[in-house]
């Protein structure tokens, strides 16, 4: 066990310079000259150019320039902001935020996704399949933007459930909205997954041996084909969190939620670097990790695989 | 063996009653009716064996006896009597009372029937549970290790904790039979129950579950494909074709005095109740129709005198010395140790004949033809094949080695890849060896497909149209195509039902006769060995612990090994008629 999750974790190495280069790269390919920008309208004499070139390494060539960054990456120093924050300052700030709110979307997610799955595979073909079918696929098929507009219209400006916009306030009721809205985008593919899985595991033979026992169907059904349905839906809830944690750019920005997404969508428009680049990082850092976890939390629930 | 215990009918009652039941599927192609009208009695205390082939109705009969039947499947008429009550009409909540307390129930397969993420105590207190044999956990606990012991698990009590995926097939069965045993009900239902297990480990099943069913006094109904096997369990065996009983009776009496002439040529067909080798019947083939009546029991002096002729002086098709393989097993983290799978295994086989190396799994049998056809490599040792050692080859030497040397695997479903069509699978090795042009390959497949007896206009169909039959004649084919000396057939005949084996079987010793093929024969299987074999090596662990010809070794087993194999053919002691 302690091996696989070293092993994998030397796997992450090369995933992390590689995402950080190209990123690194693109960032530097960036049209605009970042010294001159700093200064805005008015333009810095050669002298303090050229200062400020040296100080911040932008006269060595590019693959420097990589390096020193990573040498601070790992020391710790993620840089500044344009507006003189310290980037791990604002990481710290969002990061919680984001984590809220995909914890938040993925617990809706996969409580309805599980409970309408299961009754869905066990109605196949029947009337509430059809309907959890059809239901899906709207939501599948509708963009998520549009998705967040109507439940902004709705939900916050015409009925005055919740408010439009999540701004500061980030508590649990405030971020409910977005975090609905996330799940429904998601909850398609998780319920047919449930679904199909219990289709899948009610004919099995264990299924049919459970039966002969003499147990009654209130039994078998949780637990010998909801558990064992449960396995790829949970690593697949799993995923998604992994993929929500890197930030819903979309659903955060609408809903004016400052998480991740949000914080590295106005980094990316203001063209900020540094903030850019130690985003990126730290994102595909707890992408790793979390699939990490989902392949460890797989051979939880199933004693089959042990990792060696 | 047992056919002489009497059943226990102190109750002149049938403990179920069956009339006139009929069963059918809700398929693709409209409403399929299964099971046809099946009627017969089982009373306290006896065994009774429905025989037949796949598709026969059996297991279906079987289940719906308790409801058991996939969701496509309905019981459209007739009647279950159990206890006063129709089982047919019973309402879901007493079926469920029925089940594991009354009417126990042990599964086919063992490997798919036991729920793999829960541990397998789980498993049987869960039926100890169901059946209020237990007031608490603690309780049950007991009686599961008790179920498991009774059911000949050893140290039951630690393996209470462990996985199905932790336990061998055997082992698996064993809590499966626990399982179904554990309410001690009055009848027990067995599908298939050792079909998926070894020989051996077949026999110590099936003798546990007799003398178990005995000492509770359980009906036993056990469904079969294996007639040998019936007849040695049962007192009375039903025989059933295309949905209904084709014939019933004491078992003795079926056997030896068959009325119905499906089940005659169930028995001719079945080996363990054949005792003589096949000969080609090239003549019996051509005038039966397809897939029908072909004796196997018919005498085989022609066959010695084959034997006898064959190329005793030149050097024989192959030959072994000394054959070792070790491997290395991994023992956790970075240590390994050696584990030898052959064991300096020596053996010929003159051209023209047909070996049969036997052995229960694990013996090695299947390394060794893995290291002749040149797929794993000798630790040490030789091969010759005509003579010419084939352990020291350079590709271009490999690649002629391999089209004079053909193997044929066990499980003619995974054998052929299904995205391809027959004809370009048996092309395929022609075109590896670019044998010819493309219009000469063509001629060849049809040659080959006519070989074993094949329609031509087969070629454009793909694998998953055919029936397990048909596919291991293509797999025959396949090796054919590029007239081989030698066959190398790896338990080919070992996933196929009895008619459909002896169809094969007879086809082999056709095309032996015919081409002069030479044979190496791996199977786990002696009463298969007895009908295709000239010579026998008997293989346990690695190493060849008995060889000779089949008269001898059939006649004289020599070590315990080989007599406990000799032993495990169901209803190989059983005298039969006519």
């Amino acid at each position: 066990m302690l091996m696989y999750v070293v092993r994998r974790l030397l796997q992450a190495v090369p995933v992390v310079i590689g995402t950080t280069f190209l990123i690194y790269f693109m960032v530097f390919s960036m049209p605009g000259d970042p010294i001159l920008a700093m200064f805005g309208d008015k333009t810095p004499s050669p002298a303090v150019y050229d200062a400020l070139a040296a100080q911040y390494h932008l006269d060595q060539p590019f693959i420097v320039q990589y390096g020193l960054y990573m040498k601070d990456l790992f020391t710790g120093n993620l840089g500044t902001t344009f507006s003189g924050e310290d980037v791990g300052t604002v990481l710290a700030r969002t990061f919680p935020v984001t984590l809220k709110l995909a914890a938040m979307a993925i617990a809706f997610e996969f409580i309805t996704a599980v409970v309408l799955g299961l009754f869905a595979g066990l109605r196949k073909g029947k009337l509430f399949d059809n309907i959890t079918l059809v239901i899906g696929l709207i939501l599948m098929s509708v963009p998520i933007f549009v998705l967040c507009f109507i439940a902004q219209y709705f939900v916050a400006i015409k009925w005055g459930w919740a408010s439009p916009t999540v701004g500061a306030d980030t508590s649990f009721a405030n971020m409910l909205l977005p975090a609905i809205v996330l799940a429904l985008s998601l909850f398609t593919t998780s319920m047919r997954l449930m679904r199909g899985t219990v289709i899948d595991t009610r004919s099995r033979d264990w299924v049919r041996t459970a039966y002969a026992k003499g147990l009654p169907a209130r039994r078998v059904i949780p637990v010998h084909v909801l558990r064992n349905s449960l396995i790829p839906v949970v690593t697949n809830s799993a995923a998604n969190f992994g993929v929500l944690m890197v930030g819903a750019t979309v659903t955060e920005g609408i809903f004016n939620v400052p998480g991740v997404g949000n914080t590295l969508y106005q980094a990316i428009i203001r063209g900020e670097g540094p903030t850019v680049v130690s985003f990126v990082t730290v994102m595909v850092l707890a992408y790793v990790a979390i699939n990490i976890l989902v392949d460890l939390l797989y051979a939880v629930l199933d004693p089959r695989i042990r990792y060696a | 063996m047992t056919q002489e215990t009497t059943p226990v009918t102190d109750s002149t009652e049938p403990l179920v009653s069956i009339k006139d039941l009929e069963i059918g599927f809700q398929t693709g192609n409209g409403f399929v009716q299964a099971v046809k009208g099946v009627s017969f009695d089982i009373f306290p205390g006896e065994t009774v064996a429905i025989v037949g082939e796949s598709g026969s109705g059996k297991s279906t009969t079987a289940t719906g006896i308790i409801d058991l039947l996939p969701s496509n499947g309905r019981i459209t008429g007739g009647s279950v009597m159990f206890g006063g009550k129709d089982l047919t009409k019973a309402s879901k909540k007493e079926i469920v009372e029925v089940r594991g307390r009354e009417i126990g129930y042990v599964p086919q397969d063992p490997m798919s029937n036991l729920n793999p993420v829960w541990n397998v105590g789980f498993q049987v207190r869960e039926a100890v549970l169901a059946n209020n044999m237990a007031k608490n956990k603690k309780d049950a606990d007991k009686r599961a290790i008790e179920v498991l012991q009774e059911a000949g698990l050893a140290d039951a009590e630690r393996r209470m904790k462990q996985f199905p995926h932790q336990f061998s097939g055997g082992m698996r069965q064993r809590v499966l039979i626990g399982i179904g045993l554990a309410a001690d009900p009055k009848l027990l239902i067995a599908d298939e129950p050792t079909s998926a297990l070894d020989v051996t480990v077949q026999r110590v099943i099936l003798d546990h579950l007799e003398s178990l069913t005995r000492e509770k006094n359980t009906a036993l109904l056990l469904i079969t494909h294996d007639l040998g096997l019936a007849a040695e369990r049962a007192s009375k065996v039903i025989v059933m074709y295309q949905g209904k009983i084709a014939e019933a009776g004491p078992s003795l009496e079926i056997l030896q005095n068959p009325q119905h002439p499906y089940t005659k040529r169930l028995i001719a067909a079945a080996p363990s109740l054949a005792s003589q080798r096949l000969k080609s019947t090239k003549v019996s083939v051509a005038e039966a129709p397809q897939g029908e009546e072909i004796d196997l029991v018919a005498a085989s002096a022609h066959r010695h005198a084959v034997v006898d002729k064959a190329d005793h002086a030149g050097a024989p098709a192959i030959e072994v010395k000394d054959l070792t393989k070790v491997f290395s097993i991994r023992k956790g983290g970075f240590r390994s140790e050696p584990f030898t799978a052959v064991d300096k295994v020596s053996f010929q086989v003159p051209r023209g004949t047909t070996m049969a190396l036997v052995g229960e799994s694990g013996s090695g049998k299947s390394t060794v033809a893995k290291m002749v056809l040149g797929l794993e490599t000798a630790t040490e040792g030789e091969i010759l094949i005509a003579g010419k050692d084939a352990t020291a080859l350079d590709r271009a030497e490999m690649l002629e080695h391999r089209r004079r040397m053909q193997p044929v695997f066990q499980d003619p479903y995974g054998s052929l890849d299904p995205m391809r069509s027959i004809g370009a699978i048996i092309r395929e090795p022609l075109d590896v060896h670019k044998v010819g042009d493309k219009k000469s390959r063509q001629q060849r497949v049809n040659e080959v497909l006519d070989e074993v007896a094949l329609p031509r206009m087969i070629a454009s169909r793909y694998p998953n149209e055919l029936s397990g039959g048909q596919r291991q004649r293509v797999a025959i084919a396949r090796a054919l195509a590029l007239k081989p000396d030698v066959v190398i057939l790896d338990e080919a005949v070992s996933a196929l039902d009895v008619l459909v084996q002896a169809q094969v079987l007879q086809l082999l010793a056709d095309l032996q006769e015919e081409l002069g093929l030479t044979y190496l024969f791996i199977t786990h299987d002696l009463a298969v060995v007895r009908v295709v074999a000239d010579d026998v090596a008997v293989m346990e662990r690695g190493k060849i612990v008995e060889k000779g010809s089949v008269e001898e070794i059939f006649a004289n087993a020599k070590t315990e090994y080989t007599q406990k194999l000799l032993d495990a053919i169901p209803g190989a002691n059983i005298p039969l008629g006519a």
